[in-house]
């Protein structure tokens, strides 16, 4: 044996080992792929030999080769040999090895199944954690499934190390196997509390990762966290929780309510910044109304943004955009820093600042805001970041429908100016905002008209190098505008050369092909203009400079093109003959082009509701069968028989009429700005076509900055612009003053502090912005973007409802006889083989259950202790600031409550609302309110507020009830029925404190009274006196309902099963509206609305033993319906008598 | 959650691999060369924040970086992790590298990748942070070499630490590149964090 090994070690001798062979790549640069795969070869040798030494050593220079890109996946099976070798070393190789390349993908894994459950039974610590490493990479659903127990069993190992690496990997095996988390689930709540701040910390982060996708469902565990976040020190698990509780207060607003307090302590004492910026983070979150809260947040993250460290200053920015979403306000008052920002050499501080920016406009500082930006572009060196600036001066601007700006010509300046940017790829951007501004503000026609003939006469300059560059896009529009708005033109003839250019024959096909289409519309309103004043012979010149120069388009290579300027050739030598036989032609030219084109809304297509009996799928024609063969009938299976009488009925269109059609829509296109045409890169064909290529193409050299000649240069209007409104704000002024003497001595100092507001900024000229077209009718959007494909989705599970029996995580047991060796023993667990030893299981199970249960209980009471310690706690503070006027309301409240319903008991469900009196006498009250315990099925949670109306003390309060069969008051071990709860305070005059008791109940189906007595020694100055004080509790069925909210579907799988049972009732005189009503069923008795429609409601409920309750509401003129449908007949009919009773007192 | 550890050096050299989601090999090569390229790009003294787009495969990971002499340290996160928690906790691993190495330097990193892993996996276990502190860390990992060493302790150690001797000799003192103790990075927050 010894001579084996020293044999084994000899041989190594020769091998290289990991150091070797990184020594011999580097060595071999030139060569370098031959020589590794000279090392691959040598290592599938190693790989062959039977010393586990070589192999684990050959596996170590995979893994290495792996890091270079080298695939070796097909050395699997050796390294499973490896990580199944008894040594550590070997192992911890192997299952490095393992983790870096197997996946799901790898067929071997299945192999690994029993090697891992016995590393992670090891005795030795660091074998399990090796396995546990090694399996967080390469977990695979097989391997969750048959693991997912042992890696619970590991969450209780002695060893912290391990506890926190169970704890850690449980997230990926709930992600891999879903049915695992609510077996799991207690567990992993339990390791909220270990002893170890480590797996305390694992705990967090992976409850943190489950609630981070599907917040709602850890609610519950929010007071828990509550006091984590108040206990904690550990700053990891500070952020982590402060980042759910971000996730969950969407949800529940109460829970930032409570948040805001110790978030502000955290934030006003913390020295980790990082801990600082998630709480500011959570802040924003939370606070979707408080004004103070947002201006602090404001004001931190000033500190941040102003901060010489870049990352602060970046994270600054990034919390303040969303700040801006809900307080714009606050932010906006620090534009000086943010714009401070886009000086920052950083590029992706001045991306976050940029962002910023878009939400801190107004009408009054846009202007400002877009001058800066605009200096900025002229500075800007990378292209991508001068296209960001281009494409944010453009948002900005556009945003909210034009919201803030006050004056378009400046705008269509600033256009016209960004259209000097060299090589930007947004070109169609600039060209669509023209289109849109042209086309929806009237007013502004004439000046955008004006503009763009300039850009068209000065085309040569932007278009000057057409290869990649997107800018000219904008003459399309250019083009466009002059045309459509050809009335506005001063100097037509002009703008109609500039447009007949042969250096227009170089731009893009479709650009071309909306000059030639505008052209005419240009030459129709000379013409008229012409005819107009009688110029018969500038009329006929126009006429004939368009003969000239249109069948340069004629030869275009683009078909669009072509076709589009022969027919208008053709259209105009028809005119030039009429022209010559002096027939006045320009009213019929021009009624060519009549009627106002009208902006569309984007979506508007997408709108129109289908006509009814219009089958959209359906074919018109039938589609030319492929092969002869019968079997392939249309896919239509419904109707199949109106189809084909609509098919012989058919008049067979001609090919003449279909191209009389396509024409016309083409021309519709054309003429229509929104259509969205292809515009394939048209350069490559311009080289083929012997036409074109002997119009010179003048290259300009363009080392002069651009300067377009005659363009208005948008900063005088930002001159303009101010002083405009600083004389509006003189006229306004002056009509205050008057106002102020009127109306002297009621107004004071108020308005010397006036400032400018956005209201006060009137616009420069009447804008009269065109809203979009819509269709009528047109049916609500339906914006439904869940991915269906979210892997988390899986997890999206209830982890309140009680375990149920059956959910279990699969147990491997020791080899049976019946299990089948290796990879078949992974399947499923062995409950449906035999029968005998499955009933001993389940016994073993129901004693390990017991246990288990016991356990939640008393964790159940703890926790409820401690949030009720949390919520004295809170109180205390609460207290300091309300001070005695919102208590002194209460009591007064209360008391009328208890003066009026004294002995009549009422119960209510939820959480925070104040519960109602149910006996009181003139020295004390007692108020309760119940709620199903949602981690027990057989307990309800009772709690009382007991409050001290007399002027002394009372103290050794003593709760005792009657138990009923079915319900009893769960006391302390060791005492009997008889004996009372003492109420663990003592009241000073005029305080409330409330208790919880917790009550076992067998059956839930029907309402419970029990009788109970308080008894309380009242202690004053005079001695003290022994007092009762009588009540009863009404259980009511609802109380045994919690919430639960239920998505339509699978409510509506719910129904279909078919086993529940139905009952109704219809409730007569009610006169209040649905919504209160559903309120009120909500609120009362615990429903949560599925899904509503006019006056009819689905609603759904569940009790605390599972029980489904479904109720379908209608109301009529007067009256309800409720139809219900629960798995208990009893249970139903007693809720829905409740429900009348509250029904009825509507 | 972090997405993906990788180290690599000034010329894109990747050092240490470790993606938590399973990519093809070709893939991991082209994100390593795409991130490098990210990075490259970027000056010092500018933030150690990137947003990286699509790169990953979602809007919602972002790069953290750190540079330390010849090397980089990038880690991919989602929005789950705070980045200047990430941040200290890049400053974390190579303090510990520092500390299990004796004055880290890239060579170190080269020629032990293994154990740069067994590192690594003390600190990160399946795209979740297992330790934050330095010296439970550190012991962990010494430990586990010790354990090591007992097992290689019997007969089958002697003949290969000599050759490992013999290798060394004819080697030119290794040029230690990386320095830690004196680039003296600034964190911000360290101190106070952990």
């Amino acid at each position: 044996m010894a001579l084996k090994m020293v044999k084994g070690s000899i041989d190594r001798m020769f091998d290289k080992n990991l150091q070797d062979l990184v020594r011999g790549i580097r060595n071999h640069k030139e060569d370098e792929a031959k020589y590794i795969s000279q090392c691959i070869d040598e290592i599938k040798q190693e790989l062959k030999q039977d010393n586990i030494a070589v192999k684990s050593n050959a596996v170590c220079k995979l893994t290495y080769l792996q890091m270079l890109g080298y695939d070796i996946s097909w050395a699997a099976f050796n390294i499973i040999e490896v990580m199944s070798a008894s040594k550590f070393t070997f192992k911890r190789i192997g299952y490095l090895a393992a983790s870096q390349c197997f996946h799901e993908g790898t067929d071997v894994i299945m192999l690994t199944t029993n090697q891992i459950r016995k590393d992670l039974s090891s005795p030795n610590q660091y074998d399990t954690g090796v396995a546990l490493t090694g399996l967080s990479c390469f977990v695979t659903p097989d391997l969750a499934r048959d693991l997912a127990n042992d890696i619970m069993t590991l969450m209780s190992h002695t060893k912290p190390y391990i506890r926190k690496k169970a704890v850690l990997i449980m997230y990926k095996v709930f992600l891999k196997y879903p049915e695992s988390l609510r077996p799991a689930f207690p567990r992993l709540k339990e390791k909220l509390e270990d002893p170890d701040p480590g797996v305390q910390s694992a705990a967090v982060n992976v409850i943190c990762e489950l609630a981070r996708r599907n917040p709602k469902n850890y609610l519950s565990l929010a007071p828990l966290f509550f006091k984590l976040m108040t206990s904690s020190t550990n700053n990891w698990v500070l952020i982590k929780i402060i980042k759910l509780f971000g996730a969950l207060t969407p949800l529940e607003p109460r829970l930032g309510k409570k948040l805001i307090e110790p978030l502000t302590n955290l934030i006003h004492s913390t020295s980790a910044m990082s801990l600082l910026y998630e709480c500011v983070n959570t802040v924003i979150a939370c606070n979707k109304h408080g004004l103070s809260f947002s201006q602090l947040c404001v004001q931190k993250l000033r500190i941040l943004i102003e901060d010489s460290d870049q990352n602060l200053k970046y994270l600054g920015l990034l919390a303040m955009s969303k700040i801006l979403k809900t307080h714009p306000k606050s932010v906006q008052s620090h534009k000086d820093l943010i714009l401070q920002c886009l000086d920052d050499k950083d590029e992706s501080i001045r991306l976050r600042a940029l962002d910023l920016l878009y939400g801190m406009v107004s009408k009054k500082n846009l202007m400002e805001i877009v001058k800066k930006l605009m200096i900025h572009v002229d500075k800007a060196e990378g292209t991508t970041y001068r296209d960001e600036l281009l494409t944010k001066i453009i948002d900005i601007c556009s945003q909210s429908n034009y919201q803030y700006i006050t004056n378009f010509e400046w705008y269509i300046s600033i256009l016209v100016e960004l259209t000097r940017l060299e090589g930007t790829r947004h070109g169609h951007l600039i060209a669509a905002q023209m289109l849109d501004v042209a086309i929806r503000v009237k007013a502004i026609r004439k000046f955008a008209v004006s503009q763009m003939a300039m850009l068209l006469d000065n085309a040569h300059l932007i278009a000057s190098n057409t290869q990649r560059n997107g800018i000219c896009e904008v003459l399309y529009a250019a083009a466009w505008i002059c045309g459509e708005f050809s009335e506005h033109l001063e100097e037509a003839n002009q703008t109609l050369e500039a447009m007949l250019r042969p250096k227009v024959t170089t731009l893009p096909g479709h650009i071309q092909a909306v000059y030639v289409q505008n052209m005419v519309k240009l030459y129709a309103s000379i013409l008229q203009q012409k005819e107009q004043s009688g110029e018969k012979e500038a009329a006929q010149e126009i006429t004939q400079l368009m003969i000239e120069r249109l069948p340069q388009f004629v030869q275009s290579a683009d078909l669009e093109v072509q076709e589009r300027a022969s027919c208008i050739l053709q259209l105009i030598k028809y005119i030039q003959k009429l022209q010559i036989k002096e027939v006045p032609v320009a009213e019929e030219v021009i009624a060519l082009f009549a009627g106002e084109l009208n902006p569309v809304a984007p979506k508007a297509q997408k709108k129109v509701p289908v006509p009814e009996g219009l089958d959209l799928d359906a074919w018109i024609n039938e589609p030319p069968s492929d092969s002869e063969s019968e079997d392939e009938k249309p896919k239509t299976i419904f109707h199949d028989e109106e189809q084909r009488h609509s098919r012989h009925r058919q008049p067979e269109i001609d090919e003449e009429e279909l191209a009389r059609r396509r024409e016309a829509r083409k021309q519709e296109q054309a003429n229509n700005p929104f259509y969205i045409k292809s515009s394939p890169s048209p350069q490559k064909r311009y080289q083929d076509t012997p036409g074109v290529e002997h119009i010179p193409v003048v290259q300009i050299d363009l080392s002069v900055p651009l300067k377009v000649p005659g363009m208005p240069m948008s900063d005088q209007y930002v001159k303009l612009e101010e002083e405009r409104r600083h004389k509006q704000k003189l006229e306004k002024d002056k009509k205050k003053k008057k106002q102020k003497k009127e109306k002297r001595g009621k107004h004071h100092r108020h308005n010397s502090l006036h400032t400018e507001s956005e209201e006060d900024i009137t616009p420069a000229h009447h804008v009269d912005i065109i809203t979009e077209e819509m269709p009528e009718n047109a049916l609500p959007s339906d914006e439904d973007d869940k991915d269906p494909n979210d892997p988390y989705k899986a997890l999206d599970i209830d982890l309140d409802k009680p375990l149920a029996d059956s959910e279990k995580l699969p147990v491997q047991r020791h080899r049976n006889a019946e299990t089948l060796k290796s990879p078949d023993s992974e399947a499923p667990p062995v409950e449906k083989s035999k029968k005998p030893k499955k009933k001993e299981k389940k016994h073993r199970e129901k004693e390990r259950d017991k246990g288990k249960k016991k356990e939640k209980e008393k964790k159940v009471v703890e926790e409820e202790e401690e949030k009720k310690k949390s919520s004295k706690h809170k109180k205390k503070k609460h207290k300091k600031e309300k001070e005695e006027k919102s208590k002194d309301k209460k009591k007064s409240k209360k008391k009328h409550h208890s003066e009026e319903e004294a002995t009549e008991s009422v119960q209510n469900g939820t959480l925070d609302d104040e519960p109602l009196p149910v006996s009181s006498c003139a020295l004390a009250a007692l108020t309760y309110d119940i709620q199903g315990n949602l981690q027990n099925d057989s307990q309800v949670t009772v709690s009382v507020i007991f409050e001290n109306k007399s002027t002394s003390f009372l103290k050794s309060m003593e709760l005792n009830v009657l138990d009923s069969l079915n319900t009893k008051m769960l006391r302390p071990e060791g005492s009997s029925v008889h004996d009372g709860i003492p109420v663990p305070f003592q009241l000073p005059p005029g305080i409330s404190n409330e208790a919880q008791f917790v009550f076992t109940l067998q059956s839930i189906v029907m309402a419970q009274k029990l009788k109970g007595t308080l008894s309380f020694i009242v202690k004053n100055d005079e001695g003290s006196t022994h007092e009762k004080l009588d009540f009863k509790l009404h259980f009511s069925c609802a109380s045994y309902l919690i919430t639960t909210p239920c998505y339509s579907d699978a409510f509506a799988k719910l129904l279909e099963s078919g086993d529940l049972h139905m009952s109704s009732i219809k409730v007569d005189g009610i006169s209040i509206s649905f919504q209160h009503l559903l309120a009120k069923i909500c609120f009362h008795h615990h429903f949560s609305v599925v899904e509503r429609v006019d006056s009819c409601a689905s609603m759904y409920s569940r009790s605390i033993q599972g029980h489904h309750v479904c109720l379908l509401v209608k109301k009529g003129e007067n009256s309800v319906s409720i139809d219900g449908k629960c798995s208990d007949s009893t249970l139903l009919s007693n809720l829905l008598d409740e429900m009348k009773e509250t029904l009825s007192k509507c | 959650m972090i997405n993906a550890v990788l180290v690599f050096n000034n010329h894109g050299k990747p050092r240490l691999v470790r993606f938590y989601q399973h990519l093809a090999e070709e893939v991991q090569q082209q994100l390593i060369r795409e991130t490098f390229h990210l990075v490259l790009k970027r000056d010092e003294h500018i933030c150690n924040f990137l947003e990286c787009g699509s790169l990953f495969g979602g809007a919602d990971y972002k790069l953290i970086y750190r540079h330390y002499a010849t090397l980089y340290f990038v880690f991919c996160v989602d929005s789950s992790e705070s980045e200047l928690g990430i941040l200290d906790l890049i400053q974390v691993f190579v303090e510990t590298l520092d500390k299990c190495f004796e004055n880290v330097c890239e060579l170190d990193l080269i020629f032990h990748m293994d154990k740069v892993h067994y590192i690594l996996q003390e600190v990160v276990i399946g795209g979740m942070v297992l330790e934050t502190n330095m010296n439970k860390i550190v012991a962990q990992v010494e430990a586990q070499s010790k354990l090591e060493k007992a097992e290689q302790g019997g007969l089958s150690a002697a003949p290969s630490r000599a050759v490992s001797a013999v290798k060394n000799i004819n080697l030119p003192e290794i040029p230690r590149n990386i320095n830690i103790g004196d680039i003296n990075i600034k964190v911000p927050s360290l101190s106070q964090f952990m």
